[in-house]
């Protein structure tokens, strides 16, 4: 199923989480007035990439990767723009709020060490979400995705936990219904699945 | 001199006590303090009031011996540019030392005004304990303290008038805090706990204010909700500042008649604050009060331009507007021409990190400001673009500004229209605006700007940069210009050593200089450390927590530099990121 590139880029030693096209992280640039760059480690967010203002739409892309998860952020200089942490912390709780009503999900997957995160406004649709999901996790290795309808000899199944908490079965409801009620995705055992329901 | 002995024995020390007391401003009082050695020790028995603007320029004990009748003391500690995490976490300002000696010195301490230093709850029990009359807490900025620090002053502190808690980062680790205030406590004048994080008892709440009758500011913070804001309306009418908790409820058309009526009932009300989670359901319980208010903060509230126009139009005396760039130009225009007294506007972003939607508030905002309202003075403005041309309007419609911030939020952006830079804009702004005390530069930025400011900002106090400048000569032309210069902040400039070393006795005429990811070296700091022995020369690296100082070369590249003027010498406080240069 993978092409021979796809797998050189697996084996290619990268910052990112396996299963992510991060993008290269932005080179520390120097910017108009000369200022002299420190040594590699950014913590310090030195300068964006030189992305000035004057800069057009073409440069954007550089940020996106393929096709499914969203755009990755800008990189962010630390302490710009000067807002007070006080400020920010509610200006984040005002979008974790949103987060709540099903934008950006947490994905857990039964077996996994680490969980994902992941924006559901970025997909149009329940196959896009499988697809998405199984580019994340393949690389744990644990089975193939219940793709097919039908396919009942599947190993997994996925669920999500909906705003009165209940653990769900993605694929029942209209996806504009699902996305705006929709908390979190949990990728299950099969075996755990079966009570859920038959069609998968 | 031995005719001003003389002179001064002429009269009895209460007369000059007396005259004394009609010097309330500092710089006059010290200037006293320095006539002759009878004023210096007349002046400092009858100074009751202190502030320290950096609390490592002097020992503790030092200011607490000076002055033994301190009734009200404030003191400042991080650097501004804390707010915005660009000083490590653990840098200091530790107000642990100070509250000691005051403790020991002045026992009859009733009023504490604390900025950006981490208190403990240790503190706050000692200041509890030992201050007899404490009447006045207040903490801004602050951290390290929790609600359990916060019950032993509701407990202890007897005749406690005023307990303002802004913007501080507070564990919440006693949920009962509160009813630790006594059935005895009715002398309340502020409460301000707006940015407490956890629950707070409403009906405790009540009753305390309830027998407050003097209670006029009170602030809530987001877990109070809407329907209980009646009840403590109903119990405060006399109130003139209130932050309201959150301000959003399912709509209930007999929730919003009584929160109408709760509010109208507050004749005095002039200062409105809170709004978190507003939406445009009960803004309208508001207007009522709307042509009373004189301070109007919006700027927690995510309300769009429409609902905001509606409101703000009806504060005919506003005088003070915070509110979310969601207003939009459209709406500052409205502004303009409602709020003809408005002194100070503060536009924060909505989404400072986001590409997100364009939001419509431009250049033209400000200028519309600018020429509608005659007494503005005060201006704190987030926006994406600005022309030269605006601020040249701005510039002319203004000259009165005391306090310009404009932040562009993407660095090195250039006038939009024409791609200059901005240096003809805010060279327009200092040289017409002559009692500006504080600025705050942003956009593209070469060091004509720099030039304008050190030749003409002569009242200017306070400087902040950001991504500006091309060389040297920007830091110089501000170094040695600007004559009443306090505090100069600045970051990702390409600002290198010569200036500082040219400039090195400028520094001890300010109370302190930030520089972080510009272009100073190490040996640079060495030799002005060596020069200025009155000095603080803070080099602050914190990829090299530990190592020594000693070794490394003199052109080690410094992360960030923090230089104080200071009687108190080198602290003994540092965490192994800051090493301070003798």
């Amino acid at each position: 199923m993978e092409a021979a590139g796809e797998s050189l880029r697996d084996t290619e030693l990268r910052l990112g989480l396996p299963g992510t096209d991060a993008p290269e992280k932005p080179a520390s640039t120097v910017t108009r007035g000369g200022k002299r760059a420190l040594p590699e480690d950014d913590e310090e967010g030195y300068a964006k990439s030189n992305k000035s203002s004057s800069s057009s739409e073409e440069e954007q892309g550089e940020g996106d990767l393929c096709g499914h998860e969203p755009p990755a952020a800008k990189a962010q200089v630390v302490g710009w723009p000067p807002i007070r942490s006080y400020r920010k912390n509610s200006l984040h709780a005002r979008k974790v709020e949103g987060e709540a009503a099903g934008l950006y999900v947490k994905v857990s997957m039964d077996g996994a060490p680490y969980l994902r995160k992941i924006d559901l406004k970025g997909y149009k649709g329940y196959k896009e979400l499988r697809e998405a999901l199984d580019d994340m996790f393949k690389c744990f290795s644990l089975g193939e995705f219940p793709r097919k309808e039908g396919c009942s000899g599947s190993e997994y199944a996925i669920t999500y936990e909906d705003k009165d908490g209940d653990l769900m079965l993605v694929g029942d409801v209209p996806w504009e219904m699902f996305i705006s009620s929709c908390r979190r995705l949990r990728i299950m055992n099969g075996s755990e699945a079966r009570g859920l329901g038959s069609r998968h | 001199m031995v005719g001003g002995f003389r002179w001064a024995a002429m009269f009895p020390d209460e007369v000059w006590e007396h005259v004394f007391s009609f010097l309330p401003a500092d710089a006059d009082r010290n200037a006293a303090a320095l006539v002759c050695r009878a004023w210096y020790r007349l002046e400092r028995r009858s100074r009751w009031r202190v502030f320290v603007g950096n609390c490592y320029a002097v020992e503790p004990a030092a200011a607490v011996r000076r002055f033994p009748e301190v009734r009200a003391a404030a003191i400042k500690g991080k650097p501004h540019f804390a707010d915005f995490n660009l000083v490590p976490s653990d840098w200091g300002g530790g107000a642990e030392a100070w509250v000691e000696a005051m403790a020991e010195g002045w026992p009859h301490l009733e009023e504490l005004r604390l900025k950006r230093m981490v208190v403990s709850d240790d503190c706050l029990e000692l200041i509890a304990r030992c201050f007899k009359n404490f009447k006045v807490l207040s903490l801004v900025s602050c951290e390290g303290f929790s609600t359990a620090g916060l019950a032993a002053i509701a407990a202890n502190c007897r005749y406690l008038r005023e307990l303002d808690l802004h913007e501080n980062e507070v564990e919440d680790n006693c949920l009962h805090w509160m009813s630790h205030f006594p059935e005895s406590c009715t002398s309340l004048v502020t409460l301000n706990i707006a940015c407490l994080e956890g629950e707070v008892n409403v009906s405790v709440l009540e009753r305390l204010i309830g027998r407050c009758p003097n209670l006029k500011t009170l602030r809530l913070n987001h877990s109070v909700p809407l329907e209980r804001l009646v009840g403590l309306l109903h119990r405060a009418p006399q109130l003139v500042d209130l932050g309201t908790g959150k301000y959003a409820a399912q709509h209930h058309p007999e929730l919003f008649s009584r929160l109408e009526s709760a509010i109208a009932g507050c004749k005095n009300l002039k200062g409105l604050s809170g709004f978190w989670e507003a939406g445009p359901t009960f803004l309208p319980a508001i207007y009522s009060v709307c042509e009373g208010l004189t301070s109007l903060n919006l700027s927690y509230a995510t309300i769009q331009g429409p609902e905001l126009i509606k409101l703000i139009s009806r504060c005919k005396n506003l005088q003070r507007l915070w509110v979310m760039d969601l207003i939009e130009d459209e709406g500052l225009i409205a502004v303009a021409a409602s709020c003809k007294l408005l002194q100070e506007l503060r536009v924060f972003p909505s989404d400072p990190y986001g590409a997100a939607q364009p939001i419509s508030l431009t250049e033209h905002g400000l200028v519309a400001i600018s020429a509608g309202c005659p007494m503005l003075h005060s201006v704190l403005y987030f926006c994406r673009q600005m022309t030269n041309a605006a601020l040249l309007t701005v510039a002319k419609n203004c000259p009165n500004f005391t306090c310009f911030r404009l932040c562009i939020m993407e660095p090195h952006t250039p006038d939009y229209i024409t791609r200059q830079p901005l240096d003809a804009g805010f060279s327009a702004i200092v040289e017409s605006c002559k009692h500006l005390r504080r600025l705050s530069l942003s956009g593209l930025l070469t060091d004509l700007v720099f030039k304008s400011i050190g030749a003409s900002a002569n009242r200017l106090e306070m400087l902040s940069v950001a991504f500006a400048g091309d060389g040297d000569a920007g830091l110089h032309y501000i170094l040695s210009g600007c004559k009443n210069l306090r505090k100069l902040e600045i970051r990702d400039c390409p600002f290198g050593d010569k200036p500082l070393l040219d400039n090195a006795a400028k520094l001890e005429t300010m109370r302190s200089l930030w520089m972080s990811s510009c272009s100073v070296t190490l040996g640079a700091c060495r030799q002005l450390a060596r020069k200025m022995p009155l000095l603080n020369v803070e080099v602050i690296n914190e990829r090299k927590r530990g190592l020594p100082l000693e070794l490394q070369p003199d052109n080690c590249p410094v992360e960030k530099l923090y230089i104080y003027r200071t009687v108190a010498g080198p602290r003994s406080d540092t965490p192994s990121c800051v090493w301070i240069l003798r």
